[in-house]
């Protein structure tokens, strides 16, 4: 079977979410760097298989695929008894699984990414952190970790007493507003989601994905 | 078996699009009425069942399940062979629905919320729609469609020559920049766009939705 290859840069979340997923199930992999600093993800050369010129995108066989949640969910669904199960073991886990990592992309991931684009990016670029904006993203993010506390406690994960895609969603994002933006306190002041958090993090297959820090 | 009850109310983006999917599947559905004017999804009762106060939410039996895109693909999975198909016929056909919802989801949906919230809802509340914002969010719309333009010209729908979850997704939103919010040019100055727009918002099941019109 031919490798999979994965068009990305190593930093990247969207990027290491798919990286960390193929490793829990245990797939063979070839990064191919795209050099999004060069705009190497602008050229037609990528535009031809991810026209919105985002990255990840992945090559299996014949099949290119693009948006980081449908290639874990794809990932997950092809290698189902290989690795970890990412997508539970019934319909109804399915589901739940589907509905958590639904807010991670609805309602996690934008405050998140903000947060992270103004305290790392707009300086590498030369511009000032615009403070009310993050502070703004904190609130945001307050109140789902809010929810994400009271269901924890009730719920090891996310979807259920299970590691899921849901779980593995929110490793990237997470891992960079603790470790590079300062933004520990909003995990460790939870009881339950700094448990959680704990676990997910220490994963072998995170860990060797997170390994080269920015 | 018992119905699938539908917690949530007829002018709802979110929750139109989870009723137009129980119509394609053919499944029958009560819907409960959450009327957020009324602050109904702010009550207790309400969060206990989704602790985001967002609508819809659905009952099947023991499961209960939020998040629009979620319940989507829970009822196109437990349907399967029921009503229509909405989820492609293969793993590689699931796989690019699921990259296309993903493109609604994350990069569709934002401005053109943005745009009805400023031109519809803004107004209702006794503000002043900013049209900079306006502008600036038809402008996102426009590219994205400009390459949904060229993916349509290769193909009948989003995901391939099958209509799917993928163009279901696009109704709800769309049938409002269309109609309440005069952005139908957008649609109707892309040739693919404009006759796949045609076709989908012809559905039977999408013109039963529509029939009580907010």
């Amino acid at each position: 079977m031919a490798t999979i290859k994965v068009l990305g840069y190593p930093l990247s979340t969207a990027t290491r979410l798919v990286l960390c997923c193929l490793e829990e199930k245990q797939v063979d992999y070839e990064l191919v760097v795209v050099d999004a600093a060069a705009g190497a993800h602008k050229q037609p050369q990528y535009l031809a298989l991810n026209p919105f010129g985002l990255v990840p995108t992945i090559q299996d066989g014949d099949l290119t695929l693009f948006e980081s949640r449908a290639i874990v969910k794809y990932l997950a669904k092809k290698y189902k008894g290989q690795g970890t199960e990412l997508f539970g073991n019934s319909l109804s886990e399915e589901a739940l699984v589907e509905q958590w990592c639904e807010v991670e992309g609805q309602s996690y991931n934008s405050p998140a990414l903000t947060i992270l684009s103004q305290i790392l990016f707009v300086p590498k670029k030369g511009g000032t952190t615009d403070e009310a904006l993050v502070e703004m993203n904190v609130e945001k993010l307050v109140k789902v970790l809010d929810i994400y506390e009271e269901r924890l406690s009730k719920s090891k994960y996310l979807a259920g007493d299970f590691f899921s895609l849901a779980d593995l969603q929110h490793l990237p994002t997470t891992h960079y507003l603790v470790t590079d933006c300062g933004k520990g306190d909003l995990i460790s002041s939870r009881k339950h989601v700094k448990a959680w958090w704990e676990d997910i993090s220490c994963r072998p297959a995170w860990k060797k994905v997170s390994e080269k820090g920015p």
